[in-house]
């Protein structure tokens, strides 16, 4: 199938969060990937054998794979990446050599003084002991296991053993394949029977800067009753050396749990973001996705939830803003396996310079899955005529006694808008500015507040330049 | 007060998508005057307040619009951009204000007011400081009996038709304009609004704004007496009296002016033909 989509081979706009160095890594795997690579990667990490046995398989049913004919080009040769980078080298740059677009760019969002150095990747270690320390030790007294997936192979074994590769498997996809080859990082939280973790639990409480990585694998327990809120990423400029981010992220919420799990992600205009995301979710629990993408060369990125048991709701919120040279396929998965089950997909998207956003999901009813209701409604917002937005909501019912309702719509920022804010004195950039801020503002209200202000920010500066 | 700053228009000629509506409409308001504009449907009143504000589609093919000072010197409002027009002290109540799904109230009148009160701020630059804003804002609600609730709704959106023309005036005394069109303010509102809107309008007036009230009633001029009453008809400004004209008009319809004037009632039936020819695009 031909996606319409040309790879701009010169860039007229450039993304304004970019930014590389050479960073000199001590260690680095050779480029590509084979047994070999992958064996080495176990090894370094000195992983149990059962370990090294799924990375070994997973290797095969990537190399089995073909490249999915669907969403965008996908313009990657696997042979010319580093899969492994050992993370405490990752440092090694200075602050001075941090261009100074990007400085303005951390001042405009306002990002913590302390958290600049480590974003910008001058530091891999971010200084969380001495801000979250007590935070953590109030978790670790709850029996709150949070910490790095490597870690956990180390410490938790067979709790993780348990779940780890149960929602995704690496026959999922070639891309969750992959990613269940080479994984390394990512964030591992287990919440007990119920306990309430009150705040949001952010990436960079941890101690280190692992989750960070082009191949990030992470697993969410929350057991029956327990709640918790987990933050990923953040709306400052990801940078990463190679061109390839391919994370895999499984959620397990049991009865009466409830998980939200918040992502923004702002990546440099050369990577290619292929994630696989799925929850799974019983009886009475809830688990809502709120993923929220900017910058990239291509995202291809849908997060699941499956509805195991009656009384499951899944709710997926997505936001996705693809300026020039720009493709977001994005959306939302939700999969009704049990009866009493209710579903809610919310997508928002934005294009402009030339940029494409596509919504693509799956509502499925599966047969027995009496008296569930699904809600899909995408709307997206193009503003200017060299932009473009998809739709591709696939619904598949196999069940009578179900409710599933569908509205998209797709609009241009409207003329008589900008001349009505125009005529309050807004300049056409603040009036542009203000719409498309209103057009996300439900997705950005559910977002924790300092998020939030950065969101609005950010928006704010994907603007600038963009009228007249 | 003719020495008072003045909005002049003279021999304007608008067209949409081609057709000519405004066949040279000349008006001059001063500030502190108030001025009706009737006319019946289609015959350009909306379209005179579109112009002056500076709606892309309506396309000026030649006359002037300007503000004339005390002292004499001129600024050429047409070639502004209609935020430029807003920041100049030009003010235009819609007959339809637009919504704007997902931005609050409050949040779009600061940036507004911010913008108006300093007319050189550039983007970026500090909005007016939240609490004086707040404040000021929370007065002129009241003022108007408009529910605090209000300021955190979004922009007109979900609006009753009451809510909208009351938004409107919101906004015109919380930008205190030189000049004001108020574009059938009355339409939608019974009798009771009507007369609240007519009160909220000449207080917020004063003696310091110009305001052209584009209406086919009375009511709203109860507390805004016009020192001039224009009629328009097929794009041109016919005739033009005292308050009693509106009263006249009011009563007894358009039919003595058509019969007066029969070049412009032909061309307000040719443009009424060609309408209904061809429909304009929804």
């Amino acid at each position: 199938m031909s996606t319409g989509f040309e790879a701009p081979a010169a860039i007229g706009e450039i993304n304004k969060y970019d930014f590389r160095t050479e960073s000199p890594a001590v260690f680095k795997a050779r480029k590509g990937i084979d047994r070999e690579i992958v064996s080495q990667i176990s090894e370094m990490k000195k992983e149990p054998a059962w370990m090294r046995d799924f990375r070994l398989a997973s290797l095969e049913v990537f190399e089995s794979k073909p490249m999915p004919s669907w969403g965008g080009r996908i313009g990657v040769d696997f042979q010319d990446i580093y899969y492994y980078l050992k993370p405490a080298e990752q440092q090694g740059k200075t602050w001075d050599e941090v261009p100074d677009a990007i400085k303005q760019t951390f001042d405009r969002l306002g990002i913590p003084e302390a958290e600049r150095k480590f974003l910008a990747g001058v530091k891999a270690q971010f200084e969380s002991e001495v801000v979250y320390g007590s935070l953590q030790e109030d978790l670790a007294k709850k029996g709150v296991i949070f910490t790095d997936t490597d870690t956990a192979v180390r410490e938790h074994p067979d709790l993780l053993r348990e779940y780890f590769g149960t929602i995704i498997p690496p026959s999922d996809n070639k891309f969750a394949a992959l990613n269940s080859a080479v994984w390394s990082g990512g964030s591992f939280i287990y919440v007990p029977k119920g306990v309430k973790i009150e705040f949001p639990l952010q990436a960079y409480f941890r101690i280190n800067a692992e989750s960070m990585g082009q191949f990030e694998r992470t697993l969410i327990i929350v057991d029956e009753g327990a709640q918790v809120h987990y933050v990923e990423g953040c709306t400052a400029p990801m940078y990463s050396t190679e061109s390839l981010h391919s994370a895999v992220v499984e959620v397990v919420v049991k009865k009466h749990g409830r998980c939200r799990y918040t992502t923004i992600q702002n990546w440099a205009n050369n990577i290619y973001n292929l994630v696989t995301k799925r929850a799974m979710a019983y009886e009475g629990a809830l688990m809502e996705w709120i993923d929220g993408n900017l910058g990239s060369h291509l995202t291809m990125k849908y997060p699941a939830v499956y509805l195991m048991e009656p009384g499951a709701r899944g709710e997926i919120l997505s936001i996705a803003f693809a300026s020039a040279g720009q493709h977001q396929d994005a959306g939302a998965k939700i999969v009704h396996a049990a009866p009493h089950t209710s579903g809610r997909i919310v997508s928002k998207s934005i294009s402009k310079n030339g940029g494409r956003a596509s919504y693509r999901g799956l509502v499925k009813v599966e047969p027995g899955a009496k008296k569930s209701r699904s809600s899909v409604v995408c709307d997206a917002l193009i503003l200017d005529d060299r932009s473009r937005s998809d739709t591709y909501p696939y619904i598949e019912i196999e069940e009578q006694d179900v409710s599933v309702g569908h509205e998209a719509s797709v609009s241009k920022i409207g003329e008589e808008q900008l001349f009505y804010l125009m005529s309050r004195g807004l300049t056409e950039a603040e009036a542009s500015t203000m719409i498309v801020g209103g057009f996300v503002e439900p997705l950005v209200k559910e977002l924790p507040m300092e998020y939030a202000v950065e969101m609005n920010k950010l928006i704010q500066l994907q603007m600038e330049g963009s009228v007249g | 007060m003719s020495a008072a700053e003045k909005l002049v228009v003279r021999g304007l000629h608008v067209a949409v998508e081609g057709q000519e509506i405004l066949r040279g409409v000349d008006l001059e308001i001063g500030r502190g005057e108030v001025h009706a504009l009737m006319g019946p449907n289609g015959s350009g009143k909306s379209t005179l307040g579109y112009a002056i504000m500076g709606h892309p589609s309506y396309e000026v093919t030649s006359g002037s619009v300007e503000l004339v000072r005390a002292d004499g010197s001129r600024l050429d409002i047409l070639s502004m951009e209609p935020d430029e027009r807003a920041r100049a002290g030009v003010f235009l109540a819609f007959q339809r204000p637009m919504s704007i799904p997902g931005v609050r109230v409050a949040d779009f009148l600061r940036h507004a007011v911010t913008n108006v009160r300093n007319p050189g701020r550039k983007e970026g630059e500090e909005l007016m400081p939240m609490r004086e804003f707040r404040d000021e804002l929370k007065k002129k609600m009241a003022d108007l009996s408009i529910d605090p609730e209000f300021a955190r709704r979004y922009v007109n959106d979900g609006f009753s038709g009451g809510e909208m023309k009351r938004a409107e005036i919101l906004q015109l005394a919380m930008l205190r304009p030189k000049f004001a069109i108020l574009d059938e303010t009355d339409s939608g509102l019974d009798a009771d609004a009507v007369r609240l809107a007519s009160e909220s309008i000449a207080r917020i007036g004063g003696h310091e704004m110009g305001i052209l009230i584009i209406t086919h009633h009375e009511q709203l001029l109860e507390h805004n007496v016009p020192l001039r009453t224009h009629v328009m008809l097929g794009g041109r400004i016919v005739e033009s009296g005292g308050p009693e004209l509106a009263a006249e008009l009011h009563k007894k319809g358009y039919e003595r002016i058509r019969s007066a004037y029969p070049e412009a009632a032909a061309a307000e039936k040719a443009m009424e033909d060609t309408r209904t020819a061809e429909p304009a695009p929804a």
